[in-house]
């Protein structure tokens, strides 16, 4: 799993319910404040058309390898002409993909997962295990560059049992494995003698790759042997490249896109009005923050980080940098989208008085720090931190923004400044967001947290089968971070898209990524 | 077709309040004033008048922007894009700041900003272009040679590369920017002096023995004067754009300074469904260019010798 | 004589050519983050960036790698592409004809179109005309080159005659590919033609005043002619230069316009190239706007000379 360059790129995936009796929440597609009324009345799916996807993202320099597949551009169209071994619900559910069932040893260390028969490839070869350990293999080892080369490190062994049937062995137990196999950079691709073509065009997805240009455009035509029956309903796919917000509204309002996916959202308001179009925005796991690295002074006085918590108003932000598509966040990265989400604990709200408390228990009356900031860290990152520093200067805190270059930024200054901005798209299971960034050593720890309990409990967790006592490891994680941890976590983005009326839906679209989950060409219909 | 008759009158009456101004100007520095200056008040032409006014405008709206503007600069005053009223007479901007204290703010930015980028570049360009004419040989080729090389780089890659290097502060920002302008400016002034540098009075200076520094200042400017003045009022406002396109790309001025350039890109998605907020700061960008070019072009008028 | 300058600049374009690859290799360089860290961006460890390195061959020394591509570049082989491995010939070659279609499109407009009003503003000097064309064409240049585009998507994109998406689909025919570059060409014309005609009508006005030109207005020769016979073959040499420079423009600026209406040319090319760090790219790019840069030049050098002897005779 990687983290992405570009802001809004990635996104949470609302895996409810995957392990049984998880505190499942509600519907998977929460509606924005303007989507709910909209999609309600859907025709009966029928096949034709050729959907045409305007997509805020795109490079001259972008691949199909899946080792880099860097934004939404690249991974819709590995999701339109590649199957995956697992596949995320729109209800939040984890099915088979190509696999078509999966079990563990109790110790949740070995897995083996079972392909379905008779899949074929584009050109006619069957799917078989071979394939599978060779589009995993490509990943792992000491050559990969692979964006997913550590989530995979705990696979230790991982081999076929016959065509149909391959066994991961991991180094310690992990009860949400199969989850990890729906990452978007593990396609399954046919391999020669072992390896697979990384810029291959050929996969078994529901879509034939007929032309890529990159940066520009990709056309594909409907895959008659899908092994999904019926599907997909359209009868082509383009997927056009449009970074300019202004440029991907006008396509789809003069009828030249049919979707749009990331609305600017200045304007949203605006394009709301406009005849035929539908807004739906999705909560996912998506959330920006404000990391602080919990080595430096001042920021590793807890009471400091507590003040810079509660100097900042979270609702003005949801209000105005979001435009009200997004909720507030409670300085942890789980939302109610995710299981194990402890809803008992308390929202943080602005309190300067209280800020002025922490502050003086620090030891200081007045606090001024740099808060280093650039719009590749978010949309409107910039802006963001002014309003924070308006509203902490309240509670005697001077925060200075400091704009840094949009290029380099995650390269010089995230994780190299000691307070800075960041974003992560959700991850579908506690654990993974956890140890992504929050656990000792992590790679991408970006406040160098080193909480001796939170590093205890998070190993435990990852092979506790109990579900109450899981529900209880997981809560005191999120309150250890909430109240200690580093980073400020003030909200959680929606992920909102655009589309004509003419397009037609699932009643429940995907919140794991933006587009239904990546999977909006397989899933919608013209109507 | 009333849409078309009510353009007709706002242009009308633009045409008519600008004139009026100008008028108006004019009228009260001639009283003001005496002497000389009066003398050439009173001949200007209203256009000139008006470039005048508008010019005199913007700087005292710049010098005195604290005590104009109802609110501070980046200071947050209420919701976001409140509409127009008798409190936010143009409203508020997305983060809810006073959009009419911010263009007011602007002004002393903008204006400073592409003043002294301009001027630097011209010291500059101008001196080195004129010089090369004059003095011909291998200093000609040196100098062209290099400022080929910078403009064969295409300027928005260029000052790219360079803000990235640098850090995009306002400094770096007006260095980088004039660097790249005095490259056109060198290129010009060049151009237009080598036409003056073949004629017989310059030979005849030659011949007379003055040195390079005089040859310069007192033959080929003064001949050079006319196109390098039209230029000055176009670079001049081509720093706004240059500072907008490096905000297009992530690099403009630095937030909450108010600039107008980057108020422009701020806002500008909102003009695709008709919405005027974005015409506000690029209006008085169209403004202020148009006043600028009025005026240079008044000058160019008298210094050409017509008399029509 | 003019082949001599011919050559003599045509060798000197190259030497240009040449440091220009050094200079761009150079800011690179020290740009500070190499290609394998912008690639790999969040996901860059130890470990990864080293394998990329050594799969991409960068950890050889700075000099080697520009000897290598140079090596390759004067033999007419730009290599391939760090990002995705294509020949950067192949790469460029459709997004150059897009690139040079879109310039010769909105130079066929502005050009005439600029030297036009231009001479009509010099000879309704202080007329109705000079002022409307004066304030007509500032407020366009004074509006930022993005902004342009945008107002012309509203005013016209939404009347649905022409689309504002400028992606040419495959095997476009030739009056396909007017319609469809027509916003981008319409807002490229808006923006250089202020230039180009107010430094027409400068030059113009510049030389009325000369003493030949009183002459011929003595002799009784209408304005008109004296303006197209008189005065235009001595104001040439600035007209070409800007015209020149505005052509140069055409070719190499115009990222933004490329953005906003989504048009495949070099331009986003080269800046997605110079945000990877995709060196080889890069070059290539700065190479052909360079060429074009020189040849435009040279070119204007040589009308200008043509236009005014006296230049050829200077010591």
């Amino acid at each position: 799993m990687t983290r992405l360059i570009r802001p809004g790129l990635a996104g949470g995936i609302s895996r409810r319910g995957i392990l049984k009796g998880s505190a499942a929440f509600g519907a998977a597609a929460l509606m924005g404040p303007l989507g709910a009324g909209r999609a309600l009345a859907q025709s009966e799916p029928k096949q034709g058309g050729t959907l045409r996807i305007g997509i805020a993202a795109g490079n001259t320099s972008d691949t199909v390898d899946p080792a880099v597949a860097e934004h939404v551009y690249v991974h819709m169209l590995l999701h339109a002409y590649n199957a995956y071994l697992t596949v995320v619900m729109p209800d939040g559910s984890l099915e088979g993909d190509l696999a078509e069932g999966w079990e563990s040893t109790p110790d949740a260390k070995t897995w083996t997962v079972r392909l379905r028969p008779g899949v074929q490839f584009h050109d006619g070869r069957p799917v078989t295990a071979a394939d599978v350990v060779a589009s995993i293999d490509y990943h792992r080892g000491e050559e990969s560059t692979s964006a997913v080369k550590s989530v995979l490190a705990p696979v230790t062994e991982l081999k076929a049992d016959g065509d149909n049937v391959v066994v991961f062995t991991l180094e310690a137990g992990n009860a949400d494995f199969p989850v990890l196999l729906s990452d978007y950079h593990l396609p399954i691709r046919p391999a020669q003698d072992g390896k697979i073509d990384p810029l291959g065009t050929i996969g078994a997805g529901p879509f034939l790759l007929d032309h890529f240009e990159p940066g520009v455009r990709a056309s594909l035509s409907r895959n008659p042997n899908y092994f999904k029956p019926g599907l997909p309903y359209f009868d082509g796919l383009e997927l056009l490249s449009i970074v300019d917000a202004a440029a991907r509204q006008n396509a789809l309002m003069s009828g030249q896109v049919d979707v749009i996916d990331r609305v600017d959202l200045p304007t949203v308001n605006l394009l709301e009005r406009a005849p035929g179009i539908e807004i739906i925005s999705l909560n996912g796991g998506e959330h920006y923050g404000y990391p602080m690295d919990t080595r430096a002074a001042p920021f590793s006085d807890n009471n400091v980080r507590m003040a810079l918590k509660l100097a900042i108003d979270r609702q003005e932000l949801v209000d105005k940098i979001l435009n009200g598509y997004g909720s507030v966040g409670n300085d942890m990265p789980i939302n109610p989208s995710m299981p194990y989400f402890d809803a008992s604990i308390e929202q943080r709200v602005y309190d300067p008085e209280k800020a002025k408390w922490h502050l003086s228990q620090a030891g200081m009356e007045n606090l001024s720090v740099d808060l280093h900031l650039a719009n590749s860290a978010f949309e409107s990152c910039i802006d963001s931190g002014l309003l924070y520093a308006e509203k902490a200067a309240a509670a005697g805190i001077t925060v200075n923004v400091v704009r840094e270059p949009d290029d380099g930024y995650w390269s010089n200054v995230w994780m190299q400044k000691p307070f800075t901005a960041t974003y992560w798209g959700g991850r579908p299971t506690q654990d993974w967001m956890f140890s992504t960034a929050y656990v000792r050593g992590a790679e991408w720890n970006e406040t160098y947290w080193d909480n001796e309990r939170f590093n205890e409990l998070i190993v435990q967790a990852r092979v506790e089968l109990d579900q109450a006592r899981r529900q209880e490891m997981y809560s005191e994680m999120q309150r250890l971070v909430r109240d200690e941890g580093g980073i400020i976590i003030p909200m959680f983005a929606n992920y909102t898209m655009a589309l004509s009326e003419k397009v037609a839906h699932p009643e429940v679209v995907g919140a794991n990524w933006i587009l239904d989950g990546f999977r909006a060409p397989e899933r919608w219909w013209f109507a | 077709m009333t849409a078309v008759l009510t353009w007709a009158a706002w242009v009308a009456g633009a045409f008519a309040g600008a004139a009026a101004l100008g008028g108006a100007f004019r009228a009260v520095v001639w009283r003001l004033l005496g002497g000389p200056v009066a003398r050439a008040v009173r001949t200007m032409p209203l256009s000139a008048a008006f470039g005048m006014a508008v010019i005199a405008l913007y700087v005292v709206v710049a010098l005195l922007a604290p005590w104009i503007a109802p609110f501070g600069e980046r200071e947050v005053v209420g919701g976001q894009y409140l509409p127009w009223d008798s409190t936010h007479w143009l409203g508020t901007d997305n983060l809810g700041r006073d959009m009419f204290s911010r263009l007011i703010y602007g002004a002393r930015n903008t204006v400073g900003i592409a003043l002294a980028t301009t001027a630097l570049a011209f010291g500059v360009g101008a001196a080195l272009g004129l010089t090369a004419a004059a003095t011909g040989g291998w200093v000609d080729m040196v100098l062209s040679r290099i400022v080929d090389l910078l403009m064969a780089i295409p300027a928005l890659i260029l000052s790219l590369l360079l803000l990235t290097l640098l850090g995009a502060s306002i400094p770096n920002m007006i260095l980088v920017i004039a660097l790249i302008d005095a490259t056109r400016v060198f290129r010009l002034s060049r151009a237009v002096a080598m036409d003056v540098v073949v004629m017989d009075y310059v030979e005849a200076a030659r011949l007379r023995g003055e040195g390079l520094a005089h040859i310069v200042r007192r033959e080929i400017l003064p001949n050079a004067m006319a196109p390098l003045i039209a230029e000055f009022g176009l670079r001049f406002c081509f720093v706004f754009l240059s500072i907008s396109a490096l905000s297009f790309l992530g690099l403009g001025i630095q937030p909450p300074t108010a600039d107008w350039g980057s108020m422009v890109r701020d806002t500008a998605t909102l003009i695709t469904f008709g919405d005027i907020t974005p015409l506000l700061p690029a209006g008085a960008i169209a403004l202020l260019t148009v006043a600028v070019n009025f005026v240079v072009d008044w000058q160019l008028h008298r210094a050409s010798g017509l008399k029509d | 004589m003019i082949w001599r300058m011919v050559g003599q600049r045509l060798a000197l374009g190259a030497l240009v050519l040449l440091a220009i690859t050094v200079v761009i290799f150079g800011a690179i360089e020290l740009l500070g983050a190499d290609f394998a860290q912008q690639r790999l961006g969040q996901s860059a460890t130890e470990e990864t960036l080293a394998a990329l390195r050594e799969q991409m061959g960068l950890n050889r020394p700075a000099w080697v790698r520009y000897g290598a591509w140079i090596g390759g570049a004067v033999r007419g082989d730009f290599g391939v592409s760090m990002a995705n491995n294509r020949p950067i010939a192949d790469l460029m070659a459709g997004r150059l004809g897009n690139t040079l279609f879109l310039a010769a499109f909105a130079a066929v407009m502005s050009v005439p179109l600029s030297i036009g009003l231009g001479l009509l503003a010099a000879l309704w000097r202080n007329s109705w005309f000079d002022r409307a064309a004066n304030v007509g064409t500032l407020t366009a240049i004074a509006f930022p080159e993005f902004f342009v585009a945008y107002i012309l998507v509203y005013l016209i994109g939404s009347t649905g005659l022409f689309p504002t998406l400028a992606s040419i689909p495959p095997g476009a025919t030739f009056l396909e590919r007017l319609h469809v570059t027509f916003l981008p060409a319409l807002t490229l014309t808006l923006v250089v033609t202020a230039h180009m005609m107010r430094m027409t009508r400068a030059a113009i006005v510049n030389l009325l005043a000369s003493p030949y030109i009183e002459m011929a207005r003595l002799k009784g020769v209408p304005r008109a002619r004296v303006i197209w016979r008189h005065a235009l073959p001595n104001a040439l040499s600035p007209i070409i230069n800007v015209v020149a420079l505005n052509l140069a423009y055409l070719v190499t600026g115009v990222v933004v316009v490329e953005v906003v209406f989504v048009y495949p040319g070099l331009g986003q090319l080269m800046v997605d190239a110079v945000r990877t760090r995709d060196v080889p790219v890069v070059q290539a790019a700065a190479l052909i706007f360079a060429a074009v840069y020189v040849i435009l030049n040279l070119l204007a050098d040589v009308l200008s000379t043509l236009s005014n002897p006296r230049l050829m005779h200077r010591r």
